[in-house]
């Protein structure tokens, strides 16, 4: 277990080494300077020189690299270009709406697609499980922020019980916040939670095809209490994998999200930096993403050893 | 054949003939504007509405498939082209350091969802449909590389490959010869899958403005423009948004269709 | 009093006939053994006891147990009935059990499902029976998870499982297929004491007639969904009735004349070969342990001759074939077949590759699906320099198809459309297509029906004297060693322990494990018949 969990450890870290080495290579290869381009055309020689040495630009490329490496690990993600604020600040702000939304997202959806994922299965071929399996169909094929889009219009224009967009800040309490993240969490789970629910039911229903489940049912066992003592536990292992795939479509679909919803979140920071070039909060913004997929993935591999003995005791 | 194949056959085939047609004949001008027309509910004159320039919708929804399947089907093409060798490879060396490698290539792509690739992108070099194209292509080439390697080596398992061994046939011609032929339907099914997905991805990244740029129409950035018109012009959020799912779900049918259809032990069973 | 009486039962699954009137009956304390080829129906018959069929099965007839009749009872009341009246045994222990719980948790919860007793008392249980089964807790503690167990260890639990609750009846399908010879034995041995004790019914599935012979004191013998014969063992064993129940223990025994081999002449010699892999670390830091799955082994095969290599699973016999036909490099000693290395550096010699061909187990995953039985045959061209066109090829693969007993026009049909049997026959024309030097067997008849087994050991024999073969015979099924081959290996933990004529080992084994493997088969008693 432990060389395991070390093993997955040490990849965790190659791969967070790689992504910021390629990260970095891409940003560093655009195009144009961001001094010039925040002075203007006009701008002299020498302010432009002050300014990038201000900025940290005068050095070498590896130097570079090193220094926003380093700077990350202690929490300093650089100033940002066209706001001369720290960009771990501004990161900072924006995280508290981003990563509620992702989360919340991720319970609603995971509370949706198990039950109905295994009262697909457990219905197999009866009126229950096509009524589910055709909503996950069309669920599948629905893009978040059209969805998005349609609840605005449903439960915040005509029936008025959410506000169309905005955040209420988690300093008018919990609540409040919860409120304004209610909309964009469920565009945000429903399409996931189709994709899980169909997952969760065809890996079920692969393990009821098991011999143990046969086995179960020699003992006495009910196919219920098969499907739910013996069945669930199995199925889990394949459903976990998209657990963690999901986390990433989640953080994606949630930058999306904010654009509908106007929520200050790191979607908006960082369309706001591309648009304005502000490649350093661009740069970060990615890295944190790409940090928070490759930490999740590194828990769902933890998570696979919880489930599966016989990865605890392989090494 | 099941009637989710028909189905899917038959929505995804709508889509695609739209898009063909939209190249020699829409019924109006997708870009011409006519301020005085817009906003139009659906008419019958204007099947679909106009917007707020007064354009066409259907035109432009005729138009838009045609950005959609584009971007989508390259990005499959793009997957498919280095994601199958890369998995038939790392199969045949299966547990080498060339494995490994491709491997852990596959596992960092997935740290970047497209959506991240694409914002990098265009953070350097400015938005475009070739931009979203990349992105999602990016994407797909660890989704193939992954289902081929797992689908060969359970191939290269099997006795018949050892028998190809055994009559002195290398990994590249056994790849060839045996594995690809045996994983063809895997990729078809996964292709159609992946096609979906590209249209949903497409349109998402049309949506924040990092896909095709105006004046190229397509449906994201269409829902975009939509959006504040929604309360008193719905009909512009609503048409976009089912034509993409329309699109999705007849791709995704077909997808389950073939799956089921193609399926060895299915026909085995048959013959 | 009968404890289970199946009466003119009756199953269609989705329409299609499965069981056909059977009826049997099994006294308390009665082994009662069905046996049949596959697609007989006998495990149906097990599964319809338990009532666990397949969905779309429809059922006719009574399965009465102590005089209850089963069929069209409540699913609630057959669950009641499951586990505490009848237990089940499977074939596979490797997926029997559920790899995510202890066994001891699998054991206890036969007792807790049917509310038998207290969680610490069903604890208590659970130890009981695991004991009783040869798991003492104090080697195999209730925390141990399935796969930390071998197959023989699973199949004890899957036994525990089952007698928890002392059903009064017990039934076992095909319970040591899937083992070891000689831990086939020691579970037939439990499972006969287990019968003894606790005065249970055993309905017995296995194809395997020489266990039947010495298991059961009832035999029924089935065919196509229908009991063809049925009696006391004595009886039926002296004077079989049908035709079908004759024909099964003739080809049970099938012995085949091998022709005379030529003076011996060296063509495969293995000197010292070793093949390691390498296991998981232990610990974080430590060294990677070595398995050497073949260990310094040496032989030589001489044209002309059959020689048979035995062992159980694991032993090493199936790296050692894989090292022989250069799919694997070796690790230390050396392959020769003719003179000439297997292996010239770390590649596979082509010049050696041209004189060996292989027959494989399993006929179903043998062939590439799509493609034609031709191009299937003509792979092994691929070795030759200039591979036979056009007419020539024709000929060729119409030649070795009627040689293996098929016909010129199969070269155009897909692998699908045939048998089990018909395909080993193809794998056989595939092998002799280039006419290698050596062919090896890799357990080629295992996977077949015992009348499809003795037409291909019949067929071996032919083409024996029709092409002077030469082969190696992989198998751990020593009565078909015995009869198709002049000289035999027992292989042991990597090594050959032993090697010699092979009916002089058979007849005099030195050996400890070699004494061990032969006495712990079961053999075919006299039946009357001249089998022999």
């Amino acid at each position: 277990m432990l060389r395991y969990a070390f093993k997955r450890l040490i990849s965790l870290l190659i791969s967070l080494v790689v992504a910021s080495v390629v990260i970095f290579a891409v940003i560093e290869v655009a195009p144009g300077d961001p001094a010039s381009f925040m002075l203007g055309v006009n701008a002299q020689e020498d302010t432009l020189a002050a300014l990038r040495a201000e900025l940290g630009l005068d050095v070498s490329n590896a130097q570079r690299y090193l220094d926003w490496v380093g700077g990350m690990l202690v929490g300093d993600f650089g100033t940002s270009y066209t706001y001369r604020t720290p960009v771990s600040q501004m990161i900072a702000d924006r995280m508290w709406v981003s990563l509620p939304l992702a989360l919340y997202a991720l319970i609603l959806s995971t509370l949706i697609a198990f039950p109905a994922g295994i009262y697909a299965a457990a219905r197999r071929g009866k009126p229950g499980d096509l009524t589910v399996m055709g909503a996950t169909q069309l669920g599948i094929a629905v893009p978040n922020f059209w969805f998005a889009m349609m609840l605005v219009l449903i439960f915040a224009i005509n029936l008025r019980w959410f506000n169309a967009g905005g955040f209420a800040g988690w300093n008018k309490g919990l609540w409040a916040g919860l409120h304004s993240l209610t909309l964009p969490a469920i565009a945000l789970a429903l399409p996931q939670a189709a994709i899980l629910a169909r997952v969760m039911r065809s890996s079920l229903l692969d393990i009821l095809g098991e011999d143990f489940m046969r086995t179960a049912r020699a003992k006495g066992l009910t196919y219920r209490q098969a499907l739910w003592r013996h069945g669930v536990r199995n199925a889990l292992i394949p459903v976990l994998t998209i657990l963690g795939l999901q986390f990433s479509f989640l953080l994606a679909g949630a930058i999306i999200i904010e654009q509908v919803f106007y929520l200050p979140g790191l979607g908006r920071l960082v369309f706001q930096a591309i648009s304005a070039r502000d490649l350093i909060v661009v740069e970060s913004v990615v890295m944190l993403l790409v940090f928070a997929v490759i930490t999740v993935n590194f828990l769902v591999d933890l998570a696979y050893a919880a489930v599966d003995p016989r990865l605890r005791s392989r090494t | 054949m099941s009637r989710n194949l028909i189905l899917g056959a038959v929505l995804s085939s709508l889509v695609l003939l739209a898009a063909v047609i939209s190249f020699v004949w829409t019924p109006y001008d997708h870009a011409a504007l006519n301020i005085p027309n817009k906003l139009q509910p659906p008419n019958a004159r204007h099947w679909f509405g106009t917007d707020h320039f007064g354009r066409d919708t259907f035109s432009m929804i005729m138009v838009g498939a045609r950005t959609s399947i584009a971007v989508a089907l390259v990005a499959v093409g793009i997957g498919v082209g280095f994601g199958v060798p890369l998995g038939l490879t790392a199969a045949a060396r299966q547990g080498s350091w060339l494995d490994e490698v491709i491997m852990r290539g596959n596992d960092l792509v997935f740290a970047f969802p497209s959506l991240v690739i694409a914002i990098l992108i265009t953070a350097v070099f400015g938005a475009g449909a070739i931009n979203a194209i990349i992105a999602i292509g990016i994407f797909n080439i660890p989704v193939f590389a992954r289902i081929t390697r797992g689908a060969a080596l359970s191939l290269w398992g099997r006795e018949f490959i050892l028998a190809a061994r055994v009559s002195g046939k290398g990994a590249a011609r056994i790849s060839a010869e045996h594995i690809l032929p045996n994983v063809a339907n895997l990729l078809i099914v996964q292709g159609t899958i992946q096609f979906s997905l590209g249209i949903l991805a497409e349109a998402g990244l049309s949506y924040v403005g990092l896909g095709a740029q105006p004046p190229t129409p397509s449906w994201g950035r269409m829902l975009a423009d939509a959006q504040t018109m929604v309360s008193f012009a719905p009909h512009l959020a609503l048409i976009p948004g089912l034509a993409i799912i329309v699109t999705v779900l007849g791709l995704n049918l077909l997808g389950d269709g073939l799956r089921d259809w193609l399926d060895p032990r299915i026909r085995v069973a048959r013959a | 009093m009968t404890l289970l009486q199946i009466e003119n039962l009756s199953l269609s699954i989705h329409g299609a006939e499965i069981l056909k009137q059977v009826s049997l009956d099994i006294a308390p304390g009665q082994i009662v053994a069905v046996t049949g080829e596959s697609g007989s129906g006998k495990s149906m018959t097990a599964l319809a006891v338990m009532q666990l069929l397949p969905n779309g099965a429809v059922a006719d007839g009574a399965i009465r147990l102590q005089g209850q009749d089963l069929l069209n009872r409540p699913e609630a009341e057959l669950c009641a009935l499951r586990g505490a009246a009848t237990g089940m045994v499977f074939q596979e222990p490797m997926t029997a059990l559920n790899p995510v719980k202890t066994i001891g948790d699998q054991v206890m919860e036969t007792i807790l499902i049917h509310k038998a007793m207290p969680r610490a008392q069903a604890r208590a249980r659970a130890q009981e029976v695991l004991t009783r089964v040869g798991l003492p807790p104090d080697r195999f503690p209730l925390s141990r998870y399935p796969h930390e167990l071998s197959g023989g260890q699973r199949q004890r639990v899957v036994i525990a499982m089952a007698i928890a609750l002392r059903p009064k009846l017990l039934i076992a399908d095909e319970p040591t297929t899937a083992l070891d010879v000689t831990t086939q034995a020691q579970i037939l041995d439990l499972l006969k004491g287990l019968v003894r004790e606790y005065d249970m019914g055993l309905l017995m599935i296995t194809h395997d007639l020489a266990v039947v012979a010495n298991m059961a004191d009832r035999i029924a013998v089935m065919r196509q969904g229908e009991v063809v014969e049925s009696g006391a063992t004595g009886d039926l064993l002296r004077d079989m009735q049908h035709p079908y129940t004759r024909m099964l223990f003739a080809a049970s025994g099938h012995q085949v004349t091998l022709p005379l081999s030529p003076p011996p002449r060296p063509l495969l010699e293995v000197a010292q070969v070793v093949r390691t892999y390498r296991l998981p670390r232990k610990g974080l830091f430590g060294k990677p342990d070595h398995h050497r799955a073949v260990d310094r082994v040496s032989f030589t095969l001489n044209r002309g001759e059959r020689l048979g290599l035995v062992g159980e699973s694991g032993c090493g016999k199936s790296t050692l074939t894989r090292a022989i036909l250069g799919l694997d490099d070796v690790q230390g000693g050396s392959v020769q077949l003719d003179g000439q290395p297997v292996f010239t550096g770390h590649r596979p010699n082509p010049a050696v590759r041209r004189k060996m061909q292989v027959v494989f187990q399993d006929p179903y995953g043998s062939f590439n699906p799509r493609h034609r039985v031709a191009r299937l045959i003509t792979e092994p061209f691929h070795l030759l320099d200039a591979p036979p066109t056009g007419s020539e090829r024709q000929d060729r693969i119409a030649e070795m198809l009627t040689a293996v007993g098929l016909g010129p026009d199969d070269a155009g049909k897909y692998i699908h459309e045939f048998s089990g049997g018909q395909r080993q026959r193809i794998a056989i024309a595939r092998a002799l297509i280039i006419r290698p030097e050596l062919i090896l067997f890799d357990e080629a008849v295992s996977a077949l029906d015992v009348s499809v087994r003795a037409q291909i050991l019949d067929l071996l024999a032919d083409l024996c004297a029709a092409y002077d073969l030469t082969y190696l015979f992989i198998s751990h099924d020593l009565s078909v060693v015995r009869t198709i081959t002049d000289r035999v290996m027992v292989m042991q933990a990597g090594q050959i322990v032993e090697q010699g004529e092979t009916g002089q080992i058979f007849s005099d084994p030195q050996h400890p494990y070699t004494r061990a493997l032969i006495e712990a088969a079961p053999t075919l008693p006299e039946t009357g018949m001249n089998v022999a």
